[in-house]
């Protein structure tokens, strides 16, 4: 886009422009979806205890009630305690936001449609949405209450504990997937939905579920929100909080929700790709197999309608977790410590070593969609703008690492000197016998690559090594 | 007229790593120290992302400005007596820890302007970010003994491996280290082990040092 207006302007206000255009985009994703939440969360709440919710703000069915919240937040008084830290008590629900905020950065909303393509970006993602205690931790303390203090180490105790569980279940997909890019992630879900990552195994299967709980847990929503419960610590971090910076607490709770839910939806869900292949069906996917190329408006189409797939399944993530929270009584301190402790970091361990030997046994998958045919039919060699952001080599000496390390005979692969024909046989299975062979050759013979073989969906298949080497 | 965006975003973060480092040195209050050192740690995490290091900058995001911060606020809120620590520094403490900074700065400035490279090719500093961006790739091969910027060395002797080892190993016995530690400090911090009622005097239990509790 900045390269597009330099044509017309200079190129520093190109780029400024560029980049305001970038991340008010970004803004406008989490402060939409933090107002349209909030009305949502009315709404569920009411019909959940059999009411109606809001109903009169905006006409039918009270849609403009998030406005009207906004306004009385606004315009309410600011105030600071006196007992306050006055400095980080105002600075507070801006560290919560930016960090809540920065997550969107690296999480992409269809192919490619990402404000940055980072190679790590489940561990940036991760990395980030765990700052955003901080902000909670600081408030709290700096509020200079005893409900707050409270609140804020419950909840700092809760994130901390929680963040193993979930970092746990979500190196699952990613171990399946062989990739930490959620770009490339997403791109290998391409097709049918028994190509999600959470019908790959029954052991992905189960993950999500754990990913579920601790998710719900990390962003502190009912059953889990030991930091505002009511009932005992009048609001918590927030009890001394009023008026904007209240708002921007929640906003900050509102876009966590909604990232953590789009994470699921990317890391199991298929991310843009839907249920069913509608814009391979219509042609928007490119498919280098047939030579076929969508025009550049029409791959956008597609982006967009990837784009309103990846939204949907975050919201109804979102309102799951809401259907959650007026459904289920709040845990005690110690249950929430216990499903943590006990049974979320076990159950993801076992699952994680379940799906790591479940792909390593069965490459090729048991159940029929895995035949070779199915899922190929729709990705073929060097598709979905794999643009090289994800973890393909494109430093022209790696890709013939593996393959010169085997021929050095230095040994690479941890025992010294053994060559890597050694290795078990599953090692460099493969779905599909063309690749295999291929790939095995490119294994044994450092010679330049055959790009237009390295298909993203077929590395979810290939082993690490057989991936790094080929491609 | 052009602006280096790389040199301009260099500086901010740059000047922000160093602002808010002198401000924890200079604030007393404790917890606002906390604060600043972790906007001086994100600063220097913003440094490594701008140099392309997404890798190292997402490990300093989660390692020290997530865990080590949250530690410290915790450790802060745990010991303190009063509702806000503050924390007086003698002149004498003022003098040591310049002695000990500026030889600590002078040790890290000829380590920094000896490096040749930097002074003989000025374009080096300024190439592409997006062309060094993808590093996760290099590093977990690097892990696994294939360091990809030095294929082109003469491997024939193995016993020069020139880094080419691999660091599996050193891995899984810090891991497993770790393990150890963390289970001890789980047993170390345990709850005792009441039997009977809570509201009868609980039976004697043996200690860690075989001596019984009272």
């Amino acid at each position: 886009m900045a390269e597009y207006l330099a044509i017309w302007l200079p190129s520093w206000l190109a780029y400024t422009l560029a980049a305001l255009v970038h991340v008010t985009l970004v803004l406008v994703v989490v402060l939409i979806a933090a107002a349209a939440f909030t009305w949502a969360e009315r709404k569920v709440a009411g019909r959940l205890q059999d009411r109606l919710g809001p109903t009169r703000v905006g006409g039918r069915f009270g849609w403009l009630q998030a406005l009207a919240d906004g306004l009385k937040l606004v315009s309410k008084e600011d105030i600071v305690p006196a007992a306050a830290d006055p400095f980080l008590f105002r600075i507070a629900p801006y560290l919560s936001f930016c960090a809540s905020f920065t997550v969107f950065l690296a999480i992409p909303f269809a192919n490619g449609w990402v404000g940055q393509n980072l190679d790590i970006a489940v561990f940036f993602v991760l990395a980030v949405a765990g700052l955003e205690v901080l902000g909670v931790i600081l408030g709290g303390y700096a509020s200079g209450s005893k409900w707050s203090l409270f609140g804020a180490m419950r909840e700092a105790a809760q994130v901390v504990s929680y963040e193993i569980p979930l970092a746990l279940c979500a190196a699952v997909p990613v171990m399946v997937a062989g990739s930490m890019n959620l770009v490339a992630i997403g791109n290998q879900q391409d097709g049918w939905f028994w190509n999600w990552l959470v019908f790959h195994d029954p052991f992905t299967f189960i993950t999500l579920f754990v990913y579920i709980t601790c998710a719900v847990a990390s962003v502190n929503r009912a059953p889990f929100d030991l930091a505002e419960a009511e009932s005992e610590l009048v609001a918590g971090f927030l009890t001394e909080y009023s008026g904007f910076r209240w708002s921007v607490f929640f906003m900050a709770e509102y876009a966590s929700m909604f990232a953590v839910s789009i994470l699921a939806s990317i890391l199991f869900l298929g991310g843009w790709n839907g249920p069913v292949p509608i814009t391979h069906w219509l042609g928007m996917v490119a498919d280098p197999a047939a030579g076929y190329v969508p025009h550049p408006l029409w791959a956008y189409v597609g982006n967009l309608l990837g784009m309103c797939n990846i939204l949907t399944k975050g919201t109804l993530g979102v309102i799951f977790m809401m259907w959650l929270r007026w459904t289920l009584p709040r845990l005690r301190i110690d249950q929430v410590m216990t499903v943590c402790l006990k049974y979320c970091i076990p159950l993801a361990a076992a699952m994680f070593l379940g799906a790591m030997l479940y792909t390593f046994s069965f490459p090729e998958g048991l159940l029929w969609h895995r035949s070779p045919g199915t899922a190929a039919s729709f990705s073929s060699p060097g598709v979905h703008a794999w643009d090289g952001g994800g973890d393909t080599m494109k430093n022209e000496p790696l890709q013939g690492a593996f393959a010169r390390a085997r021929t050095q005979s230095t040994g690479s692969l941890g025992v010294r000197g053994k060559p890597l024909e050694g290795a078990p046989a599953g090692l460099h299975r493969h779905r599909d016998p063309g690749v295999n062979a291929w790939a095995r050759e490119r294994l044994l013979s450092a010679d330049s690559v055959d790009r237009s073989r390295c298909d993203p969906l077929d590395r979810r298949r290939a082993t690490p090594v057989a991936a790094r080497g080929g491609c | 007229m052009g602006i280096d965006w790389y040199s301009l975003f260099f500086y901010v973060l740059a000047a922000a790593a160093c602002g808010f480092a002198l401000a924890v040195v200079l604030s007393g209050n404790i917890v606002r120290m906390a604060f600043h050192l972790v906007m001086s740690l994100g600063a220097v995490a913003g440094l490594f992302f701008l140099a392309g290091a997404d890798f190292v900058g997402a490990l300093q995001l989660m390692i020290y400005v997530g865990g080590t911060l949250v530690l410290l606020v915790f450790g802060v809120m745990l010991t303190a007596r009063g509702p806000f620590v503050s924390m007086q520094t003698s002149p004498g403490q003022w003098v040591l820890v310049g002695i000990v900074g500026a030889a600590l700065l002078a040790v890290l400035l000829q380590a920094a302007l000896s490096v040749g490279r930097w002074a003989e090719h000025g374009e080096v500093a300024a190439a592409p970010v997006a062309e060094t961006r993808s590093t996760s790739g290099a590093i977990g091969m690097g892990l696994l003994g294939v360091r990809v910027d030095r294929l082109d060395t003469d491997r024939t002797n193995p016993a020069s491996s020139d880094g080419m080892s691999g660091y599996l190993l050193p891995f899984e016995v810090i891991s497993v280290h770790l393990v150890v530690v963390l289970v001890g400090a789980a047993y170390l911090a345990r709850a005792r082990r009441r039997i009977g009622s809570p509201n009868q005097p609980a039976a004697p239990v043996r200690a860690l040092n075989g001596t019984p509790n009272p």
